[in-house]
């Protein structure tokens, strides 16, 4: 059996039925993990004091908000390039997950800025692009929204992908490229990280639930929209009918 | 190739000098939206000349957009883009092309009217120059990017406002720049880094949006 029977909705369909259990459970475990890392062993700042601890929320959404803007292009690209129908469905079912976790990146960020900044939001690079990728995630979702055929949505939803793509180097260099309020980066794989060793791991801890979690609901979503396009076909009448 | 280019541009020209009410409507959108600042705002010289860039930038995007809604779809409806997309000239061309054209109708004429908005808010002539150069090289972009929004929402309800929701976040550089470079010769910083900026976006969008512009054609006529 080779990898690309799985690039047929059918046998995608009962392997991630089978895979969703597992990252459900994985996420929901990391979560914890690295809830406790964060709250109760990692030590106060020196600098930002207790209020620093949102970083173990605020970071992995952030991460997540532009690479799971980076997949969706990826998947888009690869079914603009090859035709193949569940690259689109899987670009699709990630974008409300993405969406999501750009807003919380947005969001918890406004309730670290308020003790440290003294402000809910500045207009500095990185805020502001990481907004516009909000509005390129919810303009992509409208357009999916809009047009009802399949074919020409799936493409169209795609299209823009790619082109709003260049964001996404910006909103990650922003903070190398401008002088902004917003600090650098903490972590750097050139050099050793700024941070304490609980700290890291809390945060990547949460990042691995944040991945787990967003595999999790991707699949749910793709199997749901697996059955909805798929609904004429035999396999799917019969697990219907064997489901209700 | 030249000769098909040249051919799209001269078939949108002649048709909006044969409706010179349409592109009227564009320019009257952006004096009036520029002019409900300073009734908004109140009529401060030096908070006007302040903000005056920033509402300039913002007046002309919105006024591209409005026009940007009909690029394709007057074609569309009486059936000639079909014909010119199924032509064995390639479509790149004629997304180009139509885009260029865009630009002679509406950029140009803003390009006419924006000094005069400019001394309305009390611009220095240092400024207007700067914000000329600004729009000479930022106007074009609009229509770039314009063009890809209109090929993919093309012949769909609401698609002027969904048109909006798709191409505002892909205009922010220009608008940043574009806006900056005033801002930086009235602050005394100069305007070269972020103009050539601009410029660079520019080239970017050139050689980007009528690729995709055209595959989103293409989708959408299927």
């Amino acid at each position: 059996m080779n990898l690309y029977t799985f690039a047929s909705p059918a046998h995608f369909y009962t392997l991630a039925g089978r895979l969703i259990p597992w990252f459900a459970w994985g996420a929901g475990l990391f979560t914890l993990w690295g809830l406790y890392i964060g709250f109760f062993q990692a030590p106060t700042d020196f600098q930002q004091g207790e209020a620093y601890r949102i970083i173990f929320i605020h970071v992995p959404a952030a991460w997540m908000s532009m690479f799971i803007y980076l997949v969706m292009a990826f998947w888009g690209a690869i079914g603009l390039a090859f035709n193949t129908r569940l690259s689109f469905m899987m670009a699709r079912a990630l974008a409300p997950t993405g969406a999501m976790f750009t807003f919380i990146a947005l969001w918890s960020g406004a309730f670290w800025g308020k003790p440290m900044w003294g402000a809910w939001w500045v207009w500095d690079a990185r805020l502001t692009s990481e907004l516009i990728l909000l509005f390129l995630y919810v303009g992509i979702i409208a357009l999916w929204a809009a047009i009802d055929d399949i074919r020409r949505g799936d493409r169209a939803g795609s299209l823009l992908t790619l082109i709003g793509a260049i964001n996404v180097p910006i909103i990650y260099f922003s903070v190398k490229w401008w002088n902004t309020l917003h600090q650098g980066s903490s972590i750097n794989l050139m050099k050793a990280p700024s941070m304490a060793k609980t700290m890291l791991l809390g945060m990547l801890v949460l990042a691995i639930a944040a991945w787990l979690y967003t595999i999790a609901v991707a699949l749910v979503r793709v199997r749901r929209i697996i059955l909805e396009r798929e609904r004429q076909s035999e396999w799917v009448k019969a697990i219907l009918a064997k489901e209700s | 190739m030249h000769r098909f280019l040249l051919a799209v541009l001269r078939r949108d020209l002649t048709l909006a000098a044969r409706r010179r009410g349409d592109w009227l409507i564009a320019q009257f959108f952006f004096v009036m939206v520029a002019s409900l600042f300073p009734l908004g705002v109140g009529p401060e010289p030096a908070m006007l000349a302040r903000i005056g860039p920033g509402v300039l930038w913002v007046a002309a995007t919105l006024a591209s957009l409005l026009s940007l809604a009909r690029l394709f779809s007057d074609d569309h409806h009486d059936g000639s883009l079909e014909h010119m997309v199924l032509s064995p000239e390639p479509t790149v061309l004629l997304v180009l092309g139509k885009s260029l054209a865009h630009w002679l109708i509406y950029g140009i004429p803003l390009l006419l009217v924006a000094p005069i908005l400019g001394i309305q808010f009390n611009l220095s002539w240092e400024a207007i120059r700067v914000l000329e150069v600004s729009l000479l090289l930022g106007t074009p972009i609009l229509s770039l990017l314009g063009g890809v929004g209109a090929a993919l929402t093309l012949g769909l309800r609401g698609g002027g406002v969904l048109l909006t929701l798709l191409i505002l976040p892909l205009y922010v550089p220009a608008l940043i720049f574009g806006a900056g470079a005033v801002d930086g010769v009235m602050a005394g910083t100069g305007a070269e880094a972020q103009l050539s900026l601009l410029g660079a976006f520019l080239v970017l969008s050139l050689m980007i949006a009528p690729w995709i512009a055209a595959a989103a054609l293409r989708v959408s006529l299927e």
